[in-house]
């Protein structure tokens, strides 16, 4: 929580006085995320390859994790509880700290279309690190809506019995597979802007490791 | 013994033969992505240096052990799976095994017994003819493959509760094991044998199990994935060891509940 402290007020320390953008809960928490998501997309690919839901898409084995459907299946469940405890660590200080009240909201849709039109013609400014754009504001509370519904998915798939009223939340077990799978597509359409912009502007990569 | 015969009607050929190869365990194949992704996935995931494969692996299965008593816990012995109408049914139910059909074992439901074993008081072995004297209970539930799809069937048969309680089997006992004829094997919780939708599966859709769908006996349990319900049942055993199964000696999660 001190961290988070350090975001309100620009922080002093001994050997920098940047401010901090990204507190420390949130640069560990960012980075388990990464490594959680790795493991989950990449044997959840090969997961989907035993019984692919559409006849023309699977995934080769060589950029998918497990080997074969048991391996892949130990991978992501034991991953899935590094990504689920990570994940309610993430959304509950996100939520407690005001982070994401502060950062995310409002999403207002004619500033949503007026920085959209702007990233497109290259002219979208991120001089101001810890101020998110409105492009930003709606892709990372979608991502995170996302991964509620990533995960909510996954657990109505694992335990359509015990957790039934949720796997009829989602249409039934075979709807639910799908909601899982377009649930990916979506982080993953969100992972290939998020890396090439992460790449595009360095400096952001670096607030994420080391803060500022 | 597996012999040639004509396939029942429904079952696909194709996707019959497409589902073994797909399940056919591969010795050579090794749980783990060979490669530097995977190799460094590893050494942030179990926080040591160790990066070799079979120590990797035992820390995926000890988390999978893990993920068993999880599920165990999950586990209610009153919340039922969800029950569907006839209309509901999968036709034609997909037949799926480790082999073809054409090697799935034919039974003579004449000659054919449950041998009996373990923590039971009456071990006698019970004749197909005697199994279909006890009172019948039916199921339309949803069969969940590990793979992924799913299929609605139609079962009718002995509750195993009341089996187990009928030939005075220690029910404070842990585990139940099955034998099969094709030498399939598997264990399975008490609780989950004592669950009310676990069933001595002896007819589908109300008629006589085909051998496609493991006459002449099936233990259906719609609360746990296909591979934990064994077809062409020989032998079941009440016990407190762990005796292991197919398929989870290979890998997969041991309690596989759903």
């Amino acid at each position: 929580m001190t961290a988070e402290a350090a975001n309100h007020v620009p922080a002093v320390c001994d050997r920098a006085s940047e401010p901090v953008i990204h507190p420390r809960w949130v640069r560990v928490t960012h980075w388990i995320n990464a490594l959680a998501m790795f493991v989950m997309i990449g044997s959840g690919w090969q997961i989907y390859d035993a019984s692919p839901l559409f006849q023309s898409l699977y995934f080769p084995s060589q950029i998918a994790l497990g080997g074969w459907l048991a391996g892949a299946l130990l991978w992501h469940f034991a991953a899935m509880w590094l990504l689920v405890v990570n994940g309610v660590v993430y959304v509950t200080l996100g939520i407690m700290t005001g982070r994401f009240r502060r950062k995310l909201l409002p999403i207002r849709p004619h500033e949503v279309a007026r920085d959209f039109v702007a990233a497109l013609r290259g002219r979208l400014s991120h001089d101001d690190l810890s101020v998110y754009n409105a492009v930003q504001r709606l892709l990372y509370l979608g991502v995170i809506l996302a991964g509620l519904v990533i995960v909510a998915s996954g657990l109505s798939i694992w335990k359509p019995t015990q957790l039934k009223y949720l796997t009829a939340f989602f249409g039934g077990y075979d709807t639910a597979r799908y909601v899982h799978f377009f649930a990916m597509s979506a982080i993953v359409a969100f992972l290939v802007i998020h890396i090439a912009l992460a790449l595009i502007v360095p400096k952001s990569l670096r607030a994420m490791i080391i803060g500022r | 013994m597996a012999s040639l015969k004509k396939l029942p009607p429904g079952v696909d050929p194709r996707l019959l033969i497409k589902d073994a190869a797909k399940s056919l365990p591969q010795p050579s194949r090794r749980l783990f992505l060979r490669g530097a992704a995977s190799l460094g996935a590893l050494s942030m995931l179990t926080g040591c240096d160790i990066i070799d494969g079979p120590t990797a692996e035992n820390a995926l299965r000890v988390v999978s052990r893990f993920n068993d008593r999880i599920q165990a816990l999950l586990f209610s012995e009153t919340t039922l799976a969800p029950e569907y109408p006839e209309s509901a049914i999968t036709r034609p139910f997909p037949f799926n095994a480790y082999y073809s059909l054409e090697e799935a074992p034919d039974i003579d439901g004449e000659t054919w017994q449950l041998e009996i074993g373990g923590l039971v008081d009456n071990k006698k072995p019970w004749r197909l003819a005697e199994l279909n004297q006890l009172p019948e209970v039916s199921q339309i539930t949803r069969l969940v493959c590990v793979e992924g799809w799913s299929a609605i069937g139609s079962w009718q048969g002995v509750r195993l509760s009341d089996f187990l309680k009928r030939i005075g089997a220690d029910l404070t006992a842990k585990y139940v094991w099955f034998q099969c004829a094709e030498g399939y094997s598997n264990t399975i919780d008490m609780p989950t044998a004592l669950h009310p939708q676990t069933i001595m599966a002896l007819k589908f859709d109300h008629q006589t199990l085909p051998a496609a769908y493991g006459f002449p006996l099936k233990i259906r349990m719609p609360t746990k994935l296909g591979f934990k319900n064994p077809k062409y049942v020989t032998a079941m055993w009440v016990q407190n060891n762990d005796a292991g199964g197919y398929w989870e000696n290979q890998g997969y999660n041991w309690f596989s509940g759903l």
